[in-house]
């Protein structure tokens, strides 16, 4: 059975294409991720996979095609999906808490100011206020929540950063390279993480990774994007040396690893480079 | 002088022309303030010396053409705002790097305009002196009705896009996920900038705005990363800065922007090295654990 053809979806691509300044990133992508899953979107850089998460949140329109999120068209879903865009560090110098940034997913958009002392006039604020102390529990992330956020460790701003994305128990949770420049016990520890999230909660999460190792024994599913359209199904389905060549019409050969550790040789971005993007210093500043 | 506190304190109260600076002084210190904890947080220090720069020759133009100086202030700030609002900026609203070199064309024709202006006007040396480095003397009722009243717009305003601001200051690109107009509030926050830097021009002259807009507002993110007792402090602190530098001024011959910058630089240096002094015996408290627990 394809894909495609599941009812639960929770996202799902038909025959989409996205243009960006009237040049087509991709086209043809049909693309599904059942509801609860752990989906990681892959492929070279450049190929669009930030544009897909975009597309799925209605932040980019499609040129072609539909993109339905949760059973309604993209754009509609607002505070269900949980999102954590690409991005770099922040700034060391920011003198703003954890927590704070956390909040900010809660009510960060909402006018005004909010009252002091409205924690004991408002119950409401005070289980916002609750459940802030609750998402950053789960990560993990009590024992730095209260310390500015630009002092602390690349990898645990992305936890406080997932946290926030969690605050208002979304269903779908899109990650943009959670991953990127953090070193390798972080990617996996963060991984562990949004992997028990997404079983504990039952959540659907869509995340961009640039190298499948360090999350390939979480994934129930990968989707692997080219210009010309993407496949998607179980890791062992689809990296395979067979599904690549035929997606990126190159020469692309798959070997795995004594360790299990996938090799993907002939990629147009080659494995190598990945060892280089995670040597720099990482962790503690 | 007399040393006694009481009479001291009293007789800065007697003159009316020290009545008057002393409610500009705590309009202008809370305004600016406020705007000035955002302006600190956002990293546009630059952009707000701008606008209090184009103040300047908005003044002194004013002063040329016979129109008050207090609506030169105003439209030079405010026109100086929506120009820097209109350069040309990605779609998450963050500064191209071209912002910069903008900002700063736009800072040296807005001087030499300045200089142009209080040329043209016969070249009074008195009034060059009080534009640039500010003067308490003279605030008239009127201009303290103009304070006050662009003073409660813009705070007004400000409460209104407040948290939103906030966030699109720390987290943009989350937040344009969630659909705050991130590129509009930019440019509003720019116009209420304009506001502030026009009316901190006034008392402490164009080129010292910084005393009021960015010094209280360092000071108390120095001191604490709670977002409210930071914002809260940084208008005490303003406060404090303007009402002790009003009193010295008065009793002293030289003029009131020195006071408010000496008190403000003063304060910052304070803050800073008490934070340094914290984090060092933080890290020597660390090291006294036994290794590995603190990892």
């Amino acid at each position: 059975m394809l894909p495609a053809e599941r009812s639960d979806a929770a996202v799902r691509f038909a025959d989409a294409a996205v243009q960006v300044g009237g040049k087509t990133i991709w086209s043809g992508v049909n693309l599904t991720v059942a509801s609860g899953e752990f989906m990681a979107v892959l492929g070279p850089n450049g190929v669009g996979k930030s544009t897909l998460i975009k597309a799925a949140l209605g932040l980019i329109g499609l040129s072609a095609g539909t993109v339905t999120v949760l059973g309604r068209p993209a754009g509609q879903t607002g505070k269900e999906i949980g999102y954590l865009p690409q991005r770099r560090n922040f700034d060391a110098g920011l003198r703003v808490r954890g927590t704070d940034v956390v909040s900010l997913g809660s009510d960060g958009e909402r006018w005004g100011i909010p009252l002091p002392w409205g924690d004991r006039l408002f119950p409401a604020r005070r289980a916002a206020r609750g459940r802030v102390r609750e998402v950053i529990d789960l990560v993990g992330a009590s024992a730095f929540a209260d310390r500015p956020i630009g002092e602390v460790s690349g990898g645990e701003q992305q936890r406080l950063l997932i946290a926030q994305a969690l605050v208002r128990r979304p269903r779908l949770l899109a990650l943009d390279e959670p991953l990127d420049s953090l070193d390798l016990p972080s990617q996996a520890s963060v991984t562990a993480l949004i992997s028990a999230i997404c079983r504990e909660q039952g959540m659907t999460v869509m995340l961009v990774a640039h190298d499948v190792n360090p999350i390939l024994p979480y994934l129930d599913c990968v989707a692997y994007l080219a210009a010309g359209g993407a496949v998607c199904g179980t890791p062992g389905e689809v990296i395979t040396s067979q599904t690549l060549t035929a997606l990126y019409r190159t020469p692309i050969e798959v070997l795995r690893a004594s360790d299990g550790r996938l090799v993907v040789v002939g990629e147009p971005e080659p494995p190598a480079r990945h060892a280089d993007r995670h040597a720099g210093p990482a962790g503690h500043p | 002088m007399s040393w006694n506190i009481v009479a001291d304190v009293r007789q800065l109260f007697l003159f009316s022309f020290m009545v008057n600076a002393l409610r500009a002084g705590t309009i202008v210190a809370v305004a600016a303030g406020a705007l000035g904890w955002f302006m600190v947080l956002r990293r546009q220090a630059f952009a707000g010396h701008t606008l209090a720069i184009v103040s300047f020759p908005g003044a002194a133009g004013a002063i040329l053409v016979g129109i008050s100086a207090t609506v030169g202030y105003f439209t030079a700030a405010i026109a100086a705002a929506l120009v820097i609002a209109a350069v040309p900026r990605s779609a998450d609203g963050r500064a191209r790097s071209g912002e910069s070199a903008i900002i700063g064309t736009v800072q040296a024709f807005a001087l030499a305009c300045g200089a142009l202006f209080v040329s043209l006007y016969g070249g009074f040396l008195n009034g060059l002196t009080n534009l640039l480095f500010g003067s308490f003397l003279g605030i008239s009722p009127s201009q303290v009705v103009a304070l006050l009243a662009v003073a409660t717009a813009a705070l007004a305003v400000l409460a209104v896009i407040a948290r939103p601001l906030f966030f699109a200051s720390v987290d943009p690109d989350v937040a344009a996920a969630r659909g705050v107009p991130v590129r509009l509030l930019s440019g509003v926050f720019l116009v209420l900038l304009g506001c502030a830097a026009a009316e901190v021009s006034q008392i402490t002259g164009a080129l010292l705005v910084f005393a009021l807009l960015v010094m209280p507002a360092a000071t108390a993110q120095q001191v604490t990363a709670r977002p409210m007792a930071s914002f809260w402090l940084t208008i005490a602190l303003g406060l404090v800065v303007v009402w002790l530098a009003l009193a010295a001024a008065y009793y002293s011959v030289y003029p009131v922007g020195f006071f408010v910058t000496t008190f403000g630089f003063a304060a910052y240096v304070l803050a800073a090295a008490g934070r340094a002094a914290a984090a060092r015996s933080r890290r020597l408290r660390l090291a006294a654990t036994p290794a590995g627990s603190t990892a």
